[in-house]
């Protein structure tokens, strides 16, 4: 008897472990099927997706936990991470991982990929003029674009807390967060617009010649410059971005704390110094990876500006144009490889925090 | 007493302080909503800041020359000479200007300074993205015909569809991944979460090629299931980074008295945690909807260009490519395609000031 309801048991089990995801896939599929080939108003169209996708990954996960309830205990927590960790697992291995690895491989192969080189691309990466540029203007772009952001966001947070107009504040700084790329750029180009003669319609220019100065081409003829001229496009539209996450941060910081240092005859340097800089450590290492990484991978700004002119190449956009126009897959690989080397030392230091606290 | 009034004045110099910040953090968009409000010629001929009262030259009376003066010599004005290039750039004679009102009638225009400002206002640039451009186009029998082009309201639902999925979608995945990462023993758990923040850095542009031929094999192309995926992809090791952040700080006791109490995992997950973590969330999704819906590159290369499936980015970026160079256009579809990220913001604000957020804010 009772091995007879363990065997049904087990038959089951196959059962549900094969026909849940089976399940799952087709009906998916028959919706993408649906979608894809129907021609709804846009409107009840968007509606109908966006109900799809929230409520679609819901029911993947649900239903994949069910089936892994329905097994015995040991079994069941010794299933249920995949379940949880499975689905990123997949996606990230399919369109990043082995896209990756593809492009390690063909950072060792030349430019049509026919013949291996060995270290040759890396060679020519740090020694040809062009591709040294793109190395330089990167350095350029985390060590200032990091600093400013962290630095500014930082500093606004702090003196937002203790103004009188916090939100609005906080608003005008996040709102260039809410512009896309294209939309700045058109911002900027008001801003560094270039013309000669007296009548400017860019504001740097008309400011410099309000002041008696000579308008400049400050993208194109001050080099190297230009390169932060276009950095100072990054801070602005990322500072927002540190600020929330800091204000978060230090609205954290018990009161308590604050007021013994006070009464304690803290100065508020040193309060910040001795306070909040330690109590905010892993948030200011967290923001900083961040916008590190996002430094290193900058590209739209440089794209949208400039095109990558005038010596403003950064290796996102060299690596593009490498693969995309030069057909140069070698170069354009190592380009890729090179950048994720420069970040080691960023990820070795978050995995020390991790490790601090436990994991 | 004495520090009560030290700590007022501070907090005067911290408002004057974060004022100026303010001010030149708003000024560049200031100037583009300006800019949209104003009429094409105005736009590219001064600057937006001319809406404001200043000084400029007006011309007060007009010279006649003699018809027969040689523009190649010396031109006599009011007892004083200049060059023909002088003229055509303007010269300051007693605080007037002189400058060629009509040069080939001799016609020289005396300016002075004047108080003045350029209130040409318009929505005309805001009905025309909105409403589409209107094309003359000339049929091969010569009559005129006018053709509306493409406005943006197709292309707003088509963002809408885009990007809430490809908001919810990644959240979803990374919140579950970052909940095992951070209470789950498993084999393998170190490695994958190493691999996971190593791929942070992977510039989104490697993995372009690859998935566009599998998505081709797929028939993937050009759907939003296509594109949900891949912007999950690529959002999704910043945003399993910053749930592992918020959610490894929930204390250890709430886990272990529940656990008592025979809640399983999911139902500890989605009771619990998510819950718990709602400023963290918050915070996640407003940046990963900025990124989406501002987003060009991805969708430029899985979604195309066309108009069923056109998102408003590509809809901005084709104002400046295909037609020509229509900066009045630009500084309108600027603002609108603004308007939604901003409500996003304002909505979810609250969180933001409350907040434990993604960055391992202790709590």
């Amino acid at each position: 008897m009772n091995q007879a309801t363990t065997s049904r048991n087990a038959f089951q089990l196959a059962l549900f472990t094969v026909l849940v995801p089976a399940l799952n896939i087709a009906v998916h599929w028959l919706i993408f099927i649906f979608f894809r080939d129907s021609d709804l108003p846009p409107v009840v169209n968007a509606v109908l997706a966006v109900i799809w996708g929230a409520l679609g990954i819901y029911t993947i996960y649900y239903s994949l936990n069910w089936v892994v309830e329905q097994y015995p205990d040991k079994w069941k927590n010794r299933l249920l991470p995949f379940i949880f960790v499975g689905p990123a697992a997949l996606i990230l291995g399919w369109l990043l991982v082995l896209p990756t690895l593809r492009t390690l491989y063909l950072s060792f192969l030349d430019a049509s990929s026919d013949k291996f080189v060995g270290l040759s691309n890396f060679a020519a990466v740090f020694t040809d003029r062009l591709l040294l540029t793109a190395l330089r203007n990167n350095l350029l772009w985390v060590f200032f674009g990091t600093i400013a952001c962290v630095g500014l966001g930082l500093l606004i947070a702090i003196l937002a807390d203790r103004s009188s107009f916090e939100k609005l504040a906080k608003s005008i700084i996040f709102m260039p967060m809410a512009i896309s790329m294209v939309a700045a750029g058109v911002i900027w180009k008001f801003i560094y617009y270039y013309q000669p003669g007296d009548e400017q319609i860019g504001l740097l220019n008309a400011i410099v010649v309000a002041f008696g100065g000579e308008p400049q081409a400050w993208l194109s003829m001050v080099q190297p410059w230009n390169n932060l001229f276009l950095i100072v496009i990054l801070i602005w539209m990322q500072t927002g971005f540190a600020m929330v996450i800091f204000s978060a941060a230090i609205k954290s910081i018990p009161e308590e704390l604050l007021e013994a240092a006070r009464i304690d005859g803290a100065g508020e340097v040193k309060i910040f110094f001795s306070i909040m800089i330690p109590y905010i450590s892993s948030t200011l290492l967290s923001v900083t990876t961040t916008i590190i990484v996002f430094t290193l991978k900058i590209f739209d700004v440089v794209m949208v500006m400039t095109g990558g002119q005038y010596d403003t190449e950064v290796v996102a956009t060299q690596f593009y144009r490498q693969l995309f126009m030069y057909q140069n897959a070698g170069y354009g690989s190592t380009l890729a490889i090179v950048l994720l080397i420069a970040v080691i030392p960023v990820i070795w230091l978050n995995l020390r925090q991790f490790r601090k606290e436990g994991f | 007493m004495r520090k009560k009034k030290g700590v007022r004045q501070s907090k005067w110099l911290v408002n004057l302080v974060l004022a100026i910040i303010c001010l030149i953090w708003a000024v560049p968009s200031f100037g583009l909503l300006v800019s949209s409000f104003r009429p094409a010629a105005d736009i590219l001929e001064t600057g937006w800041w001319n809406i404001f009262p200043h000084k400029d030259w007006k011309t007060v009376t007009q010279l006649e020359l003699p018809r027969d003066t040689d523009l190649r010599g010396p031109i006599e004005v009011r007892g004083e000479t200049f060059t023909d290039d002088q003229l055509r750039a303007g010269v300051k004679q007693d605080g007037q200007q002189l400058v060629w009102g009509n040069r080939r009638a001799r016609v020289i225009d005396v300016q002075e300074k004047e108080w003045t400002a350029i209130t040409r206002f318009s929505t005309e640039n805001y009905e025309t993205v909105l409403g589409g451009k209107n094309y003359k186009i000339t049929m091969p029998d010569g009559t005129q015909k006018t053709e509306k082009g493409a406005g943006m309201g197709r292309s707003f639902w088509n963002t809408v569809a885009v990007s809430i999925p490809a908001t919810v979608i990644p959240i979803f995945i990374a919140s579950f991944a970052a909940y095992a990462f951070a209470w789950l023993k498993f084999p393998g758990r170190r490695t994958l979460f190493v691999t996971i923040i190593a791929l942070l850095v992977v510039p989104l542009q490697v993995a372009l090629i690859p998935i566009l031929r599998d998505y081709t094999s797929l028939g993937m192309n050009g759907t939003y299931f296509g594109i949900w995926i891949a912007h999950t992809a690529f959002g999704l090791p910043l945003i399993t980074y910053f749930m592992y952040n918020a959610i490894s700080q929930l204390p250890k006791d709430l886990f272990e008295s529940a656990f008592i109490d025979g809640a399983t995992n999911f139902t500890m997950f989605s009771r619990l945690v998510l819950p718990l973590t709602v400023p963290a969330l918050a915070s996640i999704s407003i940046f990963q909807f900025l990124w989406v819906w501002n987003d060009y590159l991805v969708s430029l290369i899985f979604l195309g260009s066309l108009p069923e499936v056109q998102v408003l980015s590509m809809n901005i970026a084709n104002l400046i490519g295909t037609r020509g160079n229509d900066w009045h256009l630009l500084t309108a579809a600027a603002f609108i395609s603004m308007l939604m990220p901003l409500a996003v913001f304002f909505s979810l604000q609250k969180y933001f000031v409350r907040g434990l957020l993604g960055g391992s804010v202790k709590g």
